[in-house]
């Protein structure tokens, strides 16, 4: 019950009037850059890192993470009015909400959707109060090779999960590797990948890499389908709001499994987007109402939408308790952390309560302030898409450039950012996923110095990372996951092998 | 949403770009694989040198750019990447902010925020003077506001905030 009163004391540092404050002004900016296009919750916090420095680590987290919160929430909008999901895990949200829309009952969809998200990540969230420190408390044993071996095991899972080939993916997370590998050795202390040019001695932040990726990337691309909103008006009023909650019970089981395969997508590095296309598909399958999905079935909102926000959230947990980002924008978070001078990771639990228990208090709060929020402002946010995007383009890429100049106050790093845009713009184009890579640079110094470590302590010998049953049993389960789609080959032939 | 992906323009082959930035990757690769060699790739009395884990970083780069460079010449040749059309608009953000980021360090981001905007606005919008300057002049100076009077984060300045004194 330790963890009741570390709830209660974080929900006491939470209900500080300045840092209500920064969860009210985060949700707010959340929502409107999940509106926006080339604004994602990844970049979004991106861009908003280098303002929290001067800010208390708990404060600065709680801000950070209710625009993530912000921005599932605000992704939703934009599939559901005007077909354009304004984040890649909203795109199955638009296979049933937009045609509600068209038919009128727009309200009734955001409706659905928000309160959705709303249990998608109240569900996330308790499991995360629940889990969490048991995970940590475990973590607390391991050493440098089972450290290792997680994160391998969440780097095998990228290559296996992933939709886009085994290949590409591993291409694009060693290229990670290699950006993070640039500059000073953690280890040694001597200076490498450099080649003599100053610009690189302090090597590529990923919070650079992230506003070009994510930000810059995803404005060429919209420029390239030459994007125009066209889309209905939203009026939300109370009385379809309590029609809709009405209504929604009866779809408890498809909610329920919803949650399950968010939080399962969201611990495994798999991220939201195909949390919510899984999500989508199951639940088109097994629900009565199944061969109308994609016509304007409630059920279609509920469940992508449920599946995205469980995912999203459930991200946090190996962030927290492994200091392993489930997600980009958790990556991001993560790598604020580091900034802000605390290791994540398992200690975290035991030297940091208030900023843990701070954390977790202001997603059960934030999602909740954050449901009101969107409910109440879908006029205002539907005003602000209606703005051109020869207006949103030029003024987002300012912000993007004053995001890049203040985290190191260097004019290269915006030099960076457009390199980084344009080579974003190619491989997603080509089919790379960019997720892997920022988790690379995130993560890839940790990674070596566990690999060197725990490759030190055997005198060289991979064998360590066998050594015992802890160790061999998460090397065992990343193999899988790396293999994953070449067993699930051999096991489906297999069975039809012995059927026929 | 224009219907882009039915029309039949001309425009570069997927191909052709799949095969480029395989080839790109194998150099970055081969950079990657040389700078580790230069830090060393051995053991040393410290344990594992510095370029150990990079080099094995760069050989997986290596490796897995070979399987999507046999993938991609084997792939098929009609598949567009993207229209010309297509690329001019992208061509058209890209430039700006080019010269945008070049013009930074001498005229400051203030200011050069606001040659971005208006250039903008003005060239892909056709938007009128009235509603281009002030959204071009709006912008910067609540930057202004928020940034170095607020969260006091200096931005690069240029010669008109220096005729202004701030």
């Amino acid at each position: 019950m330790e963890e009741i009163a570390n709830l209660f004391q974080g929900f006491a540092t939470v209900l500080q009037p300045f840092n209500l404050l920064v969860m009210v002004i985060g949700i707010l900016l959340g929502v409107i850059i999940g509106v926006l296009p080339g604004l994602g919750g990844a970049n979004g916090v991106a861009i908003l890192l280098p303002l929290t420095f001067s800010m208390s680590p708990t404060s600065a987290i709680i801000m950070l993470s209710c625009i993530y919160w912000g921005a599932l929430f605000g992704g939703a909008i934009t599939s559901i009015l005007f077909n354009i999901p304004g984040e890649p895990w909203s795109v199955a949200t638009t296979f049933d909400g937009h045609p509600m829309a068209r038919a009128g009952k727009a309200g009734e969809a955001l409706t659905a959707a928000f309160t959705s998200s709303f249990v998608g990540a109240l569900f996330a969230v308790i499991m995360i109060t629940l889990v969490a420190p048991l995970v940590a408390k475990f973590a607390l044993q391991f050493g440098p090779a089972e450290k290792f071996a997680v994160y391998f095991l969440a780097f095998c899972s990228f290559v296996g999960m992933s939709k886009e080939p085994p290949s590409k993916t591993v291409a694009s997370m060693m290229i990670g590797f290699a950006l993070a590998a640039v500059g000073l050795d953690q280890v040694t202390g001597q200076l490498r990948l450099t080649f003599g040019i100053p610009e690189l001695l302090t090597g590529f932040d990923f919070l650079i890499a992230v506003i070009g990726l994510f930000g810059i990337g995803e404005i060429l691309l919209t420029m390239e389908e030459g994007l125009s909103f066209r889309g209905g008006s939203a009026k939300i009023n109370p009385r379809v709001v309590l029609q809709t909650w009405l209504e929604l019970p009866k779809y408890w089981a498809t909610s329920l499994r919803s949650c399950i395969i968010g939080c399962w997508m969201g611990i495994t590095p798999a991220g939201a987007t195909p949390a919510s296309f899984m999500s989508y598909g199951i639940a088109k399958r097994v629900s009565k109402n199944g061969h109308k999905f994609g016509t304007g079935e409630i059920e279609g909102v509920v469940a992508p939408e449920t599946a995205a926000h469980a995912a999203g959230t459930s991200a946090l947990l190996p962030m927290l308790a492994l200091g392993v980002p489930g997600s980009p924008t958790a990556a991001v978070l993560l790598g604020g952390l580091l900034i802000w001078g605390l290791q994540p990771g398992p200690m975290l639990f035991v030297e940091q309560k208030e900023f843990v228990w701070g954390l977790i208090a202001s997603m059960y709060l934030g999602n909740f302030v954050g449901l009101i929020i969107v409910l109440t402002c879908v006029p205002l946010l539907a005003a602000i898409l209606r703005i051109p995007f020869s207006i949103i383009a030029p003024v987002i890429l300012v912000i993007c450039a004053i995001g890049a100049y203040t985290v190191h106050n260097s004019v290269f790093d915006v030099v960076m950012m457009l390199v980084f845009g344009v080579v974003g713009y190619v491989l997603k184009k080509c089919n790379y996923p960019l997720a892997p890579l920022v988790l690379a640079i995130v993560l890839g110094d940790k990674a070596e110095e566990a690999f060197r470590q725990s490759l030190l302590a055997s005198q060289g010998g991979l064998g360590v990372f066998f050594s015992n049953t802890l160790v061999s049993t998460i090397m065992v389960l990343g193999l899988i996951a790396l293999f994953w789609p070449m067993i699930q080959t051999a096991w489906t032939r297999m069975r039809v092998a012995t059927a026929a | 949403m224009t219907d882009s992906s039915h029309s039949s323009g001309a425009g570069p082959s997927h191909r052709a770009v799949e095969i480029g930035v395989a080839v790109a990757m194998l150099l970055f690769a081969a950079i990657v694989m040389y700078g580790a060699w230069l830090a060393g790739i051995n053991w040393g009395a410290e344990g594992p040198r510095a370029g150990f884990f990079p080099f094995y970083v760069g050989l997986s780069i290596l490796l897995a750019t070979a399987v999507n460079l046999a993938q991609a010449l084997t792939s098929e040749r009609k598949k567009l990447f993207a229209e010309w059309g297509q690329l001019r608009q992208v061509l058209s953000v890209v430039i700006p902010t080019a010269v945008y980021v070049a013009l930074v360090p001498w005229l400051g981001l203030y200011a050069a925020s606001f040659l971005l905007i208006a250039v903008f606005m003005k060239w892909l919008g056709r938007y009128g003077w009235t509603l281009t300057l002030g959204v071009a002049a709006g912008v910067p100076l609540t930057a202004f506001l928020a940034f170095e009077k607020w969260f006091l984060v200096p931005l690069p300045k240029g010669p008109i905030e220096d005729l202004l004194g701030l």
